[in-house]
């Protein structure tokens, strides 16, 4: 038998280091200890980040005072997307490994990657009114957002939407996934198409913003990656202990009947 | 034109945001873990 041929049913050396971390109750006791730093982490950095740039960042020479409101929309973007990508992974993960974790994150990931995405929308639209003339214009960059917003509404309906909580599980999975291809159209959505939205100013080769608006930015956007990690953990542990109360109350119920 | 409207409008729409799922989910956390405790002590 070639080395690389496992026997049916075993996990690979990477499998088992995968599996070890899909124990609920394993997540459960990493996370709990990690959760109260990390959220005061993530509210400082939040707190620091939009007061600066509210009230202390310059304004910009052509947009004036209207450029504040990139230190809320553009990290709101940012984290509605990276939150969908992280969806997908959790899809993913549930559709080929069966992860009980993936699961509990995928639903936990979708109200809150919804709630940033409505902010993304809603402060840009605000901030599409001083600037274009129109709160809403359908041009491909706001479009493949509301797109996105719409999946994430999508995956929260479907997810819940059977009895068997397995079937609605692959349902949204799928949903989830099949919407991933949406994630490059929104990022290049500007290169590709002729769009009122402006391109992008801060790339992996670096940035086109002047480093007094960019630090209130760049912690703006920590904070609110930390945030979203901190509220989803929160969620995820909170479900994990509502299933177990759950599943406590009906084996009690069992012994007594 | 007068921006403050504007700039004032989507910072409050994003402070109610976070601070409102900040809550909820708080809360949600804290209820969770005292109804457990409530089941199973050792937990």
């Amino acid at each position: 038998m070639s080395e690389n041929v496992l026997a049916p049913g075993r996990p690979s050396a990477a499998g088992n280091w995968l599996h070890r971390f899909a124990n609920p109750g394993r997540f459960l006791r990493l996370v709990t200890p990690l959760l109260p730093g990390l959220a005061v982490g993530s509210v400082i950095l939040t707190i620091i980040g939009i007061v600066w740039g509210y009230g202390f960042s310059p304004a910009d020479w052509q947009q004036g005072d209207s450029v504040k409101i990139m230190y809320v929309h553009v990290p709101a973007a940012w984290v509605s997307m990276a939150g969908y990508a992280s969806l997908a992974v959790c899809s993913f993960f549930s559709i080929v490994w069966r992860h009980p974790l993936a699961d509990i994150a995928a639903e936990e990931i979708g109200p809150v990657g919804a709630g940033f995405t409505a902010v993304c929308l809603v402060s840009g639209s605000l901030w599409g009114k001083p600037e274009w003339g129109a709160y809403w214009v359908w041009d491909a960059r706001l479009t493949s957002v509301l797109i996105l917003f719409f999946l994430y509404l999508g995956h929260i309906a479907l997810i819940r939407a059977f009895d068997n909580k397995a079937h609605g599980y692959r349902a949204a999975a799928i949903l989830a996934l099949v919407g991933a291809i949406n994630l490059p159209i929104i990022v290049f959505s500007v290169q590709w198409w002729n769009t009122l939205h402006q391109g992008n100013s801060i790339s992996l080769s670096g940035s086109q913003i002047a480093p007094s608006m960019l630090y209130p930015l760049l912690i703006a956007t920590i904070g609110f990656y930390l945030l979203f990690i901190v509220l989803v953990c929160a969620r995820m542990c909170a479900a994990i202990m509502e299933r177990r109360t759950s599943s406590l109350l009906l084996a009690a119920a069992e012994r007594g009947a | 034109m007068n921006v403050a409207p504007f700039v004032n409008g989507s910072y409050a729409v994003t402070c109610l945001f976070l601070v409102g799922v900040s809550a909820l989910t708080l809360s949600r956390y804290l209820r969770a873990k005292r109804r457990l405790a409530a089941v199973d002590p050792r937990a």
